[in-house]
């Protein structure tokens, strides 16, 4: 009986690492369309997107939860347990992050003048490519360990790219005369904010590269 | 009387279960893949089927290398080794059951005088280097197979540690099953030429022997030595040697259990001369050098500097000075019992 019980559970805990992941995965989209319709003055949608990524949020963390829950109640993957869960906390930590980063915008309600859109909406899809790499390569550490370095390669990838449009957009903030000192500085706190996030899939990447090793047979 | 005298023969299977049931499960409990409790259950059920099916084939081989025919000097001989490996395994030295009935054997040979069977010894004496080799070698192969088909067929980290669980679950009672069988011999071996039980009928034309009522006897002292003391050796093997993954320790039991149990099996000696092929001898093989064999080889697998190199040497040492010390504490004890109290210790 024990066996069945450890049985339901397993396929369980599958699901709701899944889940999360899926919920990663969509958060950076959402996080896309929000940064879209700010940058096209759709207050209404924007807002929406804001309530939907608080919502995701919200619904990762009652499965991080759950999935810690899971795997100390149950003594699940005694090995790896620890690695796991600090993976995953990294993981939501990048959710809270994209949801810091649209509250930001909602809050500062920042000019941003259509000159620096491109550079926007570039940066921000650095960023959700590397963090989808991080989605990607965490399936892989646990569907298909083989496949996760190839993952990880493009988070650094990803990141370096983000750094670059980070890089770019600050000089053109501060090339800019016709922007007030206030204005560049508002703008350069919220690239870095959006980079940041790249930055921490980094780090998650860097985890998991030592992680992988850790399992690999 | 006899009952008495078998007093250190159920020592000796306490010391056995204390010190040999880490081997089959040490790597299981160590990596926390399963319950101390459940281990040592299912411990305790397979060793005693293991020693009552099967315990026959390698107590012969001890019967050759000398057979202790007074009752007194058995309880000698079967007390140093039972002596030998309590205080081993006080040290959480995973020792040989085998290699310190064997060197109590010799004792007693050399206090008596008899002559010490070379060919038999020199049989056992290989198995021991022979053990740990062939342990590890069948650890590395099976190893190398099983990572090829968990990468092959991409099995979900959850998943694999389902089967490795139930892989633990069945390779461990496979294992207790042939410590059981093939260690029963050094507990009550040495008792078998001077035991007086007769046969016994049970639930109509069953019929139990004088030697399966010995193993039974000796597999239940095994048991409470599992179930009582068991716990602190396993910890030396779980993580002691070299860190062992939870697929890791499923190959190091799996590899233990062929191994005890190629050194066992009557029938699989009988199938080989059927088809021909040379047969292994069946002698009361070491459980603890099987288990650091096979651990040791996949340690060397992955980098020898993973190794704790100097725990490895802390336990082939006492391999050395298990048997020489069971010979020592034999041979002291045999001239005690015979000059102080008076007792028989050998037949002349």
């Amino acid at each position: 009986m024990a066996f069945v019980s450890i049985f339901k559970n397993r396929t369980g805990i599958e699901k709701e690492i899944d889940s999360f992941l899926n919920l990663a995965s969509e958060s950076g989209l959402i996080f896309m369309q929000g940064i879209d319709a700010f940058l096209n003055n759709n207050i209404d949608s924007f807002s929406e997107h804001l309530s939907h990524i608080v919502e995701t949020e919200k619904e990762a963390d009652t499965l991080r939860l759950s999935i810690e829950d899971l795997l100390y109640r149950k003594t699940l993957i005694p090995e790896s347990r620890g690695d796991v869960l600090e993976l995953i906390e990294r993981m939501d930590a990048l959710l809270g992050r994209f949801k810091g980063v649209l509250f930001r915008v909602e809050i500062e309600r920042p000019d941003i003048k259509p000159q620096f859109h491109d550079g926007l909406k570039n940066l921000s899809n650095c960023v959700i490519q590397a963090v989808e790499s991080a989605t990607l390569s965490l399936r892989s550490y646990f569907k298909d360990i083989s496949q996760a370095t190839d993952h990880i390669h493009k988070i650094a990838f990803w990141e370096t790219e983000a750094d670059k449009g980070s890089t770019s957009l600050q000089k053109a903030i501060f090339n800019n005369n016709e922007l007030g000192l206030d204005l560049k500085m508002q703008l350069r706190d919220l690239v870095r904010s959006i980079d940041k996030i790249a930055d921490h899939a980094e780090d998650l990447g860097d985890t998991l590269a030592i992680y992988v090793i850790k399992r690999s047979l | 009387m006899f009952l008495f005298f078998l007093s250190s023969g159920m020592f000796l299977g306490w010391s056995l279960g204390a010190n040999d049931a880490s081997n089959v499960f040490g790597t299981a409990v160590g990596s926390r893949m399963l319950k101390f409790r459940t281990a040592a259950i299912l411990c305790c059920i397979f060793v005693i089927l293991g020693a009552v099916i099967s315990g026959a084939g390698a107590s012969h081989t001890l019967g050759k290398l000398g057979a202790v025919n007074a009752v007194a000097g058995a309880f000698v001989v079967a007390f140093s080794a039972a002596m030998s490996v309590y205080l081993m395994t006080l040290a959480r030295y995973p020792v040989s059951t085998s290699q310190a009935i064997v060197g109590a054997i010799i004792g007693w040979n050399l206090f008596t005088g008899s002559p010490t069977d070379s060919t038999a010894l020199s049989k056992i004496v290989i198995t021991w280097i022979a053990c740990p080799i062939l342990s590890g070698i069948i650890a590395v192969i099976s190893y190398k197979i099983i990572s090829f088909f968990i990468l092959k067929r991409k099995i979900h980290m959850f998943k694999l540690d389902e089967m490795t669980r139930y892989g633990l679950v069945l390779m461990g009672a496979f294992g207790a099953f042939a410590l059981g069988a093939n260690n029963i011999a050094n507990v009550v071996g040495v008792f078998l030429p001077v035991s007086p039980f007769t046969d016994i009928e049970l639930f109509g034309g069953f019929c139990v022997s004088p030697a399966q009522q010995l193993f039974f006897l000796g597999s239940l002292a095994i048991a409470v030595g599992v179930v009582t003391y068991s716990r602190r050796v396993m910890d030396t093997v779980g993580s002691g040697i070299f860190k062992l993954s939870p697929v890791m320790a499923l190959v190091a039991v799996w590899a233990h259990s062929v191994v005890l149990f190629l050194f066992a099996s009557q029938r699989l000696e009988q199938l080989l001369l059927d088809l021909g092929l040379p047969t292994l001898p069946l002698v009361p093989v070491s459980s603890s050098q099987a288990i650091v064999g096979a651990v040791v080889g996949m340690g060397l697998l992955k980098g020898r500097h993973n190794i704790r190199w100097r725990t490895v040497g802390g336990i082939a040492g006492s391999w050395i000075t298990t048997p020489i010390f069971a010979c020592l504490i034999s041979f002291i004890f045999l001239f005690i019992l015979q000059n102080v109290f008076q007792q028989t210790v050998y037949l002349p």
